[in-house]
C-alpha cells in the first residue's frame, strides 16, 4: 500500500474522506434509523431495484475511470503516465467491472424495478432471497473495490487466463480478489435467476397468460433461464482456480499434469451466455420504449419471443468461436463459426421488428426514445462486425487485436450501456416519482453518443494496423498514435455524458417535474397502472389481465386499476423486513477477505456466520405482516385513486 | 430539432472518411492486414473483404429503412391528433427478413468453411516469384516470458526475437511456450496462432516477396508483453542458404547459461546461435 505512489495514495485519501464524510453526514442528520429501517433491511423488490441501480452507476463511475486512466496513458506513443503493471491491473478492473458490477446489476436493477409491477403481482417470489441477492452483489462488489488499495488488484484480464494466473506467474492476493469477488456475486446471481424464474412462471396476475406478458418481462424469463444454465460453470471453473490457488492443486497448471484449455474452455461456457444475460434485458427495454414512444404496439410479439429464446439456445453453442486461434480443428472452428453467424438471423429478426413498430407510428424523441434509437445503428455496426468476427480465416486476424476491442464495446455499450440508460430515463418517473429533465437528457444523449463513436469507431482500423489490446504501451511509427489520441478525445466525450447524467439526476431530484398521474408517457404496460413510485403493495388489487398491452386496454376501456368502486379491498399479506441479509453478507465478505489472503481463522469465522445466520432463518416463524385495509385505503384515496 | 437519423449519418461519414484519410488509404505500410504480402494473409484477406461486402449490403439496406421511418413517422404539430394503428405483425414481411439473414449467411458460411480447412495444408503459393519449391522448412517458436526463441531443428540455428524466412516457400510454425499463453501473430503474412504450454499447435504462413514484416505477440501474458515483438525477415532462397550457412560457421553456440538467461522473465535484443541445443 505505501509503495504504491501518488495515484493510489491520492485514492486512499479520497476512500477515507468519502467514507468519513458520510458517516459524519448520517450521523450529524441523525439518520442512521432512517437508512436502516427503509433501505438495509428491506425486502421490497422496488428498493432493492433502486440499490442496485444507485451502485450500477457508482460502478460505472469506478470503471469509466479505469477506462479514462487507459485512454490517458494510451493516447500517444511511448507515454509513461501508467506503468505496466499499474496499466494490467485497471483494464482487468475496468472489464471485471463493466461487466460484472455494473452491467449485472443495472440489469438486475430493472428487473427488481419492473417486473413484478409488469406482471401485476405484489413481490417477488421470494423477497428474503432477493435482499440475499443484492447484499451478496455489494459485498463482493466492496471487496472487488478494495483490492485497489489493499493487496493490488487483479491483473491478467476480465478473463483470467491460466496458466497465467496462476500462482507461479501471478503470485500475490491481486488474482484471489477476482475469484473470490465473482464467486460471491455469482451465488447472489444465481439465487436471482431463479427467483426471477419462479416469480414469472408462477406470479402473473390471473389472465397473464405467457402470450400476453410484456416484452421486457419476457427477456428477464428467458435472461432468467441463461443465468441458472450458465453461472454454475462459473462457480465450477472459479472454485477450481481458487483451489489450485490457494490450495496448491493443478486443474490448470501445466507442470502437474493440469489443462490450462479446460479453463478456458469452462469461462467462456459461462463467459458467452453472460454476453447475453446482460444484451437481451436491453432489448427487452427497447422493445417497451419503442412501442411507447412510437404509441403502437410492438410490431410482430411471437416472433420477438421467438426471436429471443433462439438467441438464449444458440449462445450456449458459441463459445469456441473466443478460442478460434487456439488449436481447434477445422470441422470444431467451423461449426463453431456457423453457429456464431446464425445468431445474426434472430437478431436481425428482432431488428427489423423494432424498425416496423415505428411503421405508421407518431414517434416521439424523448430521452429515453433517443437512446433506444441510437441504440439500432450502434449495436448494428457492432453486431455486423460480431458476424466478420464469426469467420475463423478472418478471426485469425482480427483476434485480440483492436478490431475485438472496437466490437465487443460497440455491443456492449450500444447495446447494454444505452439499454441502461433508455431503462433509466424510461422507469425513472415509476422508481422516484419525478421525471429526469428532458433537455439535460438530450446533452447527455449527443455527448456520449458521438464521445462513444469517436472513441470506440477508430479502433476498426487499428486492429488492422495491428494493434493488439491489452498492450500498455506502443512505439512510435506505426501510425497508431493520432488515432489514438482521437480516441482519447472520444472518450472524454463519454465522460462528459456520465456527468451531465449525473447532474440531470441531481437537478431533477430538486426541480424536475413530479409525476403525479403514475402514467407520464401514456405507455402501455402495467407498472404505469400504479402510483408513481409505487406503493408497498403495488397493486390494492391484483388486476385481471384481458389481453397483451394490458394497461393499454384498461385505459381504452376506461376501467380503473382498482376495479369497480363498490368492492372493498383486502388486508395484504407482505414479508416483514429483515437486517440478516445483510449481516449475512458481511460474513460473506470477511470469508471472502479469508480466501483472498489465506488467513483461514477470517474464513473460518466468515463461513460460520454464514452458517448462523442461515440456521436463525429456518427458526423464524413471524415472518410476515397483513397491511390493514384501512392503510389501503389511505394510500389509494392520497393517490386520487379512489 | 433535426432528425437524429441525419446527424448519425453525418458523424459517421465524418468519422470514416477522415480515418481514412489518417490512415493513408490502404498503404501498405500501415496496415499490414488489409495488404496481405502472402498466400495466407491474402486468402484471409479475401474473406475478410466478402464478410464485410455483405454486412455493408444489410448495413445499408437497415439504415435506409430507419431514416425512412425516423423522418416520415415522427411526432409534429400537425399529426398531434394523430392515432396510430395497432398492428400485430405481418407474416410475409417477417419472413422477408428471416430469409434474407439466412441467405447471407449462408454465402459467408460457405466460403467461410473452404477456408479454414484449407488452412490447416500448406498454402499453394501461386503468386510465389521463387520457382524452385522445396520441402517446408519448420520452425519451432517458443514464447518464453517475453521473448520469441525460433529454433530451427533443419538447419541447427537458434534465432531469438527474430526469424529469417527464405520468400515463397511454406513455412511451418510450431508453436509452444515455456510460461503463459502467448500469440503468435504477424498480420502481414497471416493470423495468429497460441502458443501454449505442453501443446504444439501448427501454423503456415508464407511469405510472396523478400522484406521485413512486424510480428508480436497478441496474448497478455504480462508487464513484458507490450514489448514482445519481433521481426521476420524474408529473404531469397539464395540470400537465406547463405544465412544458414553463415550462421552455422560464425554464430556461437547456445550455452547452458544463456538459455537459463532466457527462461528467466525478461526483454532481450535479438539474437542468434548456431545450435539449438543448449551445451
Amino acid at each position: 500500500m505505501l509503495d504504491e505512489g501518488p495515484l493510489i495514495w491520492m485514492s486512499d485519501a479520497l476512500i477515507t474522506l468519502a467514507t468519513i464524510g458520510i458517516i459524519v453526514v448520517l450521523t450529524y442528520f441523525k439518520l442512521w434509523k432512517w437508512l436502516w429501517d427503509n433501505w438495509l433491511t428491506t425486502v421490497d423488490h422496488k428498493k432493492i431495484g433502486i440499490m442496485y441501480l444507485i451502485a450500477a452507476i457508482l460502478m460505472l463511475f469506478r470503471g469509466g475511470t479505469d477506462g479514462m486512466l487507459m485512454r490517458a496513458q494510451l493516447s500517444w506513443p511511448n507515454l509513461h503516465f501508467l506503468n505496466a503493471d499499474h496499466y494490467d491491473q485497471v483494464f482487468t478492473t475496468h472489464g471485471t467491472v463493466m461487466i460484472l458490477f455494473m452491467a449485472m446489476p443495472a440489469i438486475i436493477g430493472f428487473f427488481n424495478v419492473a417486473v413484478p409491477l409488469q406482471i401485476g403481482c405484489r413481490d417477488v417470489a421470494f423477497p428474503y432471497l432477493n435482499a440475499i441477492s443484492f447484499w451478496l452483489f455489494f459485498a463482493a462488489a466492496m471487496l472487488f473495490n478494495l483490492s485497489f488499495v489493499v493487496g493490488g488488484s487483479p491483473d491478467g484480464g476480465w478473463t483470467s487466463y491460466t496458466p497465467y494466473v496462476e500462482n507461479m506467474f501471478d503470485p500475490g492476493p491481486g488474482e484471489n480478489y477476482f475469484i473470490v469477488s465473482l464467486q460471491i456475486t455469482g451465488i447472489g446471481t444465481i439465487a436471482t435467476g431463479i427467483n426471477f424464474m419462479i416469480t414469472i412462471l408462477r406470479m402473473r396476475a390471473p389472465g397473464m397468460t405467457l402470450m400476453r406478458m410484456p416484452m421486457f418481462t419476457w427477456s428477464v424469463l428467458i435472461t432468467s433461464f441463461i443465468i441458472v444454465f450458465a453461472f454454475p460453470v462459473l462457480t465450477a471453473a472459479l472454485g477450481l482456480l481458487l483451489i489450485d490457488r490457494d490450495f496448491g492443486a493443478h486443474f490448470f497448471t501445466v507442470s502437474g499434469g493440469g489443462m490450462p484449455m479446460q479453463y478456458v474452455n469452462l469461462f467462456w461456457i459461462w463467459g458467452h451466455p453472460e454476453v447475453y444475460i446482460v444484451i437481451l434485458p436491453a432489448f427487452g427495454i427497447f422493445s417497451e420504449v419503442i412501442s411507447t414512444f412510437a404509441h403502437k404496439r410492438l410490431f410482430g410479439y411471437a416472433a420477438m419471443v421467438v426471436s429471443m429464446a433462439s438467441i438464449a439456445i444458440l449462445s450456449f453453442i458459441v463459445w469456441v468461436h473466443h478460442f478460434f486461434t487456439m488449436g481447434a480443428g477445422p470441422g470444431v472452428n467451423s461449426f463453431f463459426g456457423v453457429s456464431t453467424m446464425a445468431i445474426a438471423i434472430p437478431t436481425g429478426v428482432k431488428v427489423f421488428n423494432w424498425l416496423f413498430t415505428m411503421h405508421k407510428g407518431r414517434i416521439e424523441y424523448t430521452s429515453a426514445m433517443l437512446w433506444a434509437l441510437g441504440f439500432i445503428p450502434n449495436f448494428l455496426i457492432g453486431g455486423l462486425t460480431g458476424v466478420m468476427l464469426a469467420v475463423p480465416p478472418a478471426d485469425y486476424q482480427y483476434h485480440n487485436s483492436y478490431f475485438l476491442v472496437s466490437h465487443f464495446h460497440y455491443v456492449l455499450i450500444g447495446g447494454t450501456v444505452f439499454g441502461v440508460f433508455a431503462g433509466l430515463y424510461y422507469w425513472w418517473p415509476k422508481m422516484f416519482g419525478v421525471l429526469l429533465n428532458e433537455r439535460l437528457g438530450k446533452w447527455h444523449f449527443w455527448t456520449f453518443m458521438i464521445g462513444f463513436n469517436v472513441c470506440f469507431f477508430p479502433m476498426y482500423f487499428l486492429g488492422f494496423m495491428g494493434m493488439t489490446r491489452r498492450v500498455y504501451t506502443y512505439p512510435a511509427g506505426y501510425g497508431w498514435g493520432v488515432i489514438n489520441l482521437i480516441e482519447s478525445i472520444g472518450a472524454i466525450g463519454m465522460g462528459v455524458g456520465f456527468l451531465i447524467m449525473v447532474y440531470n439526476i441531481v437537478w431533477s431530484a430538486r426541480f424536475g417535474e413530479r409525476d403525479t398521474t403514475g402514467d407520464p408517457w401514456d405507455a402501455r404496460t402495467l407498472e404505469w397502472a400504479t402510483t408513481s413510485p409505487a406503493p408497498e403493495y403495488n397493486f390494492a388489487r391484483i388486476p385481471e389481465i384481458k389481453g397483451r398491452d394490458a394497461w393499454w386496454l384498461m385505459k381504452r376501456n376506461g376501467e380503473s386499476i382498482n376495479g369497480p368502486k363498490d368492492i372493498p379491498f383486502e388486508p395484504i399479506h407482505m414479508p416483514n423486513n429483515s437486517g440478516r441479509p445483510i449481516i449475512m453478507s458481511l460474513f460473506f465478505f470477511i470469508a471472502g477477505a479469508g480466501f483472498i489472503f489465506s488467513w483461514w481463522i477470517l474464513t473460518i469465522i466468515g463461513l460460520l456466520g454464514v452458517l448462523v445466520t442461515l440456521a436463525q432463518r429456518s427458526f423464524e416463524y413471524d415472518d410476515h405482516h397483513y397491511i390493514p385495509v384501512e392503510e389501503i385505503e389511505r394510500t389509494e384515496s392520497a393517490a386520487g385513486r379512489l | 430539432m433535426k432528425p437524429s437519423g441525419r446527424r448519425l449519418r453525418g458523424l459517421f461519414l465524418v468519422v470514416g472518411l477522415s480515418m481514412l484519410a489518417l490512415t493513408g488509404c490502404g498503404t501498405g505500410k500501415y496496415i499490414p492486414v488489409l495488404s496481405p504480402q502472402g498466400p495466407v494473409a491474402r486468402s484471409e484477406y479475401y474473406l475478410i473483404i466478402w464478410s464485410f461486402v455483405l454486412m455493408i449490403v444489410v448495413v445499408l439496406g437497415v439504415f435506409v429503412i430507419y431514416f425512412y421511418m425516423l423522418v416520415k413517422y415522427r411526432a409534429r404539430p400537425e399529426n398531434k391528433d394523430y392515432v396510430p394503428p395497432e398492428i400485430e405483425g405481418n407474416s410475409r414481411w417477417e419472413s422477408i427478413w428471416t430469409i434474407i439473414p439466412i441467405i447471407i449467411v449462408i454465402a459467408l458460411a460457405i466460403p467461410t468453411v473452404a477456408v479454414t480447412y484449407n488452412l490447416v495444408q500448406p498454402p499453394k503459393s501461386a503468386a510465389a516469384t521463387t520457382a524452385t519449391k522445396e520441402t517446408p522448412i519448420t520452425i519451432d517458436v517458443i514464447s518464453e516470458r517475453w521473448k520469441w526463441v525460433f529454433k530451427y531443428p533443419g538447419q541447427n540455428i537458434e534465432t531469438v526475437n527474430y526469424v529469417n524466412i527464405p520468400a515463397g516457400q511454406p513455412i511451418d510454425f510450431e508453436l509452444s511456450s515455456t510460461g503463459p499463453m502467448n500469440a503468435f501473430w504477424v498480420p502481414a503474412l497471416g493470423g495468429m496462432e497460441f502458443a501454449m504450454p505442453s501443446k504444439d499447435l501448427k501454423l503456415w504462413l508464407e511469405a510472396d516477396h523478400p522484406g521485413t514484416y512486424d510480428g508480436r505477440s497478441a496474448q497478455f501474458s504480462g508487464r513484458g508483453f507490450a514489448n514482445m515483438t519481433f521481426k521476420v525477415n524474408s529473404m531469397t532462397q539464395a540470400q537465406f542458404n547463405a544465412w544458414v550457412q553463415k550462421t552455422q560457421q560464425t554464430a556461437p553456440k547456445l550455452t547452458k547459461q544463456t538459455d537459463d538467461q532466457l527462461q528467466k522473465p525478461g526483454l532481450v535484443s535479438p539474437m542468434t546461435f548456431s545450435s539449438i541445443e543448449p551445451e
